[in-house]
């Protein structure tokens, strides 16, 4: 038990800080993000030109073979990488859709003059991908998409509306999961392509979230043309190719926590009074943060034993999804105790109450979102249930049916 | 990053599971439970033959020396396997509480013995919640009086380590003026005794440091005890759990197997979830306990806390989920339920190690 990095960890470690010390920003306080102060167009012109010097540095896709423009490395160099990238103004979420979905399905799936015209613009992030899978009636049940495209020459003649897109309004790809056949059962009958965002026909919709952000989209397509050559994986292969794109995830060791939620609470608890004590000395309080605390640093250390796999070279298993289950729940518990600390005056909005309150609504108001994304609790638990404790599947009417014959949904 | 057991000590607890699966079946445990031995003996002989319960004690004083690590993975499986011995009396508090404090005749003299298996002892190093009686023990110097009411093993043990005020006492229960009377309980497969004494011989441990109080000895040994409690904790949970799960795929109801019903299944995600939060908090304190590292209250606190939960959960929800044959005396589920209360009581309930979680991350955030 050691949780020092081997030689060759410590030695990549040190090269990859040298280089970021040499090439990025130090983050100047915890929740400073890249861009700040710059408007749209000027913050995504910024997060281009970071990824073209870290592609340029092969630090983009270190675990991609040498051929296909990555390190050729290992997962734990990849894990190494980011640890290390943390303490830097990096563009955070940007191009993890291209980097870690999009660009690996064209690799694993496309024709080699495509994969030759798409990686390295993608990687160097000249070009950014996004996912097309959900849909209004298809969110956990991914398979009932009803996107419609229908061969027509050489080209394929789309129809529908996705949902729930991250970045589709900036980005330039989508790779995109349809229906081409409706008389096969839900998954088969599914065929996946690389769409052009920018062709005529695809509009793009913010989601207003009850936080006010808009990081999600609605994507609608009307006689959108895609040729036959942006196909991914044979007519009615699109599950199969869905479920390699998510296999990709695989090394990644899933859901985060901030590790210093705990600490938030306690400089908040110091600044609010309880029974005319300071809030800090009231048990009530202290065991909320002991709570929050084994919450936290339970996930860093569940995330320690997917590390410790990858660094033996093994492949993290499905146990791995306790960390999202907990991670988002804890962070809507955390956040909603915080507020509770300031009593009737907790609804003030930080704007008023003052700026250490921030994170914390912040947090309160986007963890239902975190709980959803990557897989609902509900979802999870099936996972955990099914993958790790054996338990029998859900039980599933629709499976051997016409597709065009189920239900609606 | 290796957060994980090396290759020989995994080995080592297999060794100890194949054991404990021969002998502390079932059968062996309700022994004890229905009152007909005090504790499991061949499990304890294997234990003791095997170095696997003195597996922290150096080889200088008769144990195996190997370290906490490896005691952790044996913990783990004697928790898994309801073992009915007395391995945290003797060897997680009171030969921890000598190793830490006694003079070096202390240790010359009686750490041989425990690791041999010669004598069983029992410690009491005090605890945040107690019932209020009205007398305490009382040491004088040179002999001991009072009363101690609730000392696990203290049926058969030989040799006692109590705080008495601002003093960690040794008591050879061999001595004069030492009765004993066994105590019913709610987990009979760990006995208890009251230990009465009337000027009984017993001696100070002169911690090693002068500096070093009663109170520091004994919320190091504490700790020390938290993460190894944890560690059987967890193991017993992830068993009950298995049970839980294998039962829930052979039992059928409403013409299917109950196992199958999103009710169930996400009951025990949750379980697994709780399980395995704790396992990596005590494996966190397993590792802060070899080290002798900073981070030792801290994580000792956190192991204890969330192992003290898991099993806790994990043994009322077995129940719950098996049905009504869940709270027959012929199922072992209640031998969890009553096995998680006595592990998660020893040394102070999860409030007080709660509450002493929180002190820690308050002083490190000042």
């Amino acid at each position: 038990m050691d949780f020092r990095d081997t030689p060759e960890e410590a030695a990549f470690r040190a090269e990859v800080r040298a280089w970021l010390e040499a090439n990025g920003q130090k983050r100047s306080r915890p929740d400073e993000v890249f861009g700040e102060g710059l408007d749209d167009a000027a913050r995504l012109a910024a997060a281009k030109a970071w990824q073209a010097k870290k592609a340029a540095a092969g630090y983009a896709a270190i675990t991609w073979p040498k051929a296909a423009g990555g390190r050729g490395g290992t997962a734990m160099q990849q894990v190494i990488y980011q640890q290390e990238e943390a303490a830097f103004v990096v563009p955070g979420m940007i191009f993890e859709i291209s980097i870690g979905m999009g660009l690996p399905t064209v690799m694993t799936w496309a024709a080699p003059e495509l994969k030759a015209r798409f990686l390295r613009p993608g990687l160097a992030g000249e070009e950014i991908w996004c996912q097309l899978f959900s849909e209004p009636g298809a969110g956990s049940d991914t398979g009932g998409v009803r996107t419609r495209a229908v061969r027509e020459g050489d080209d394929w003649i789309v129809n529908g509306q996705k949902v729930w897109t991250s970045g589709a309004h900036f980005c330039d790809y989508g790779i995109l999961l349809t229906r081409t056949d409706w008389d096969k059962p839900k998954q088969e009958g599914l065929t996946m392509f690389i769409v052009d965002m920018k062709a005529p026909g695809v509009e793009v919709r913010p989601i207003h979230q009850m936080s006010g952000d808009s990081e999600f989209n609605e994507v609608f397509f009307t006689d959108v043309r895609i040729p036959d050559t942006y196909r991914l994986g044979p007519e009615c292969g699109g599950w199969k190719v869905m479920l390699s794109t998510l296999m990709q995830e695989r090394l990644s060791v899933g859901g985060n926590l901030p590790t210093d939620l705990h600490e938030h609470l306690i400089a908040l608890a110091q600044k609010c009074a309880w029974d005319e004590r300071p809030a800090i000395e009231d048990d009530r309080v202290r065991a909320r943060i002991a709570d929050a605390y084994l919450q936290q640093k339970g996930v860093e250390l569940v995330i320690a034993r997917g590390l410790t796999a990858i660094s033996k070279g093994k492949a993290p298993g499905p146990e791995m999804s306790i960390t999202k289950l907990v991670a988002g729940k804890a962070m809507q518990d955390i956040a909603a105790f915080a507020l509770e600390l300031a009593g009737p005056e907790g609804m003030i909005g930080h704007e008023a109450l003052g700026g250490d309150w921030r994170y914390m609504q912040r947090l309160w108001l986007g963890s239902p979102g975190a709980r959803m994304g990557g897989g609902t609790d509900e979802i999870l638990k099936n996972v955990i249930a099914e993958r790790v404790l054996g338990l029998p599947g859900e039980i599933r009417t629709d499976r051997k049916i016409p597709f065009r014959d189920l239900e609606r949904s | 990053m290796n957060f994980d057991f090396s290759d020989d000590q995994r080995l080592l607890q297999d060794a100890v599971r194949t054991m404990l699966a021969d002998t502390s079946t079932s059968q062996a445990v309700r022994e004890v439970l229905e009152g007909r031995a005090s504790h499991s003996e061949a499990v304890w002989l294997n234990l003791i033959e095997m170095g696997a319960a003195a597996a922290a004690i150096p080889e200088q004083y008769g144990g195996a020396g190997l370290g906490y690590l490896e005691l952790c993975l044996v913990a783990e499986e004697a928790g898994r396997h309801l073992a009915a011995v007395p391995l945290s009396s003797s060897f997680y508090l009171a030969a921890e509480a000598i190793l830490r404090a006694g003079s070096d005749a202390q240790k010359q003299r009686w750490l041989p013995k425990i690791a041999g298996g010669e004598l069983v002892a029992t410690a009491a190093l005090g605890s945040r919640e107690r019932y209020r009686t009205p007398a305490p023990l009382a040491f004088d110097g040179a002999t001991l009086t009072g009363t101690s009411p609730a000392l696990v093993d203290g049926g058969i043990a030989g040799l006692a380590v109590l705080r008495v005020a601002d003093d960690l006492v040794l008591v050879d229960l061999a001595g004069a003026g030492v009765s004993r009377r066994p105590v019913p309980t709610l987990d009979p497969t760990r006995p208890l005794a009251a230990l009465h004494f009337d000027r009984t011989p017993a001696e100070r441990l002169p911690a090693a440091d002068a500096a070093t109080n009663a109170a520091t000895v004994a919320a190091r040994v504490l700790d020390g005890a938290a993460v190894l409690l944890a560690f059987e904790q967890v193991g017993g949970a992830a068993r009950i759990l298995e049970a839980t799960r294998d039962y829930s795929l052979e039992r059928k109801a409403f013409g299917r197997q109950i196992g199958s019903f999103q009710a169930l299944k996400h009951r025990m995600a949750e379980i697994y979830t709780a399980i395995e939060l704790a396992r990596v908090h005590a494996y966190y304190g397993a590792w802060a306990l070899s080290s002798d590292a900073p981070e030792l209250p801290k994580a000792a606190a956190a192991a204890r806390v969330s192992a003290t939960r898991a099993y806790v959960v994990a043994a009322e929800e077995g129940i719950e989920l098996h049905g009504g044959i869940g709270f027959t005396w012929e199922m072992d589920c209640h031998l969890h339920y009553r096995r998680a209360r006595h592990l998660g009581q020893l040394i102070g309930s999860e409030h007080a190690w709660r509450a002493r979680l929180a002190d820690e991350l308050i002083k490190e955030a000042a």
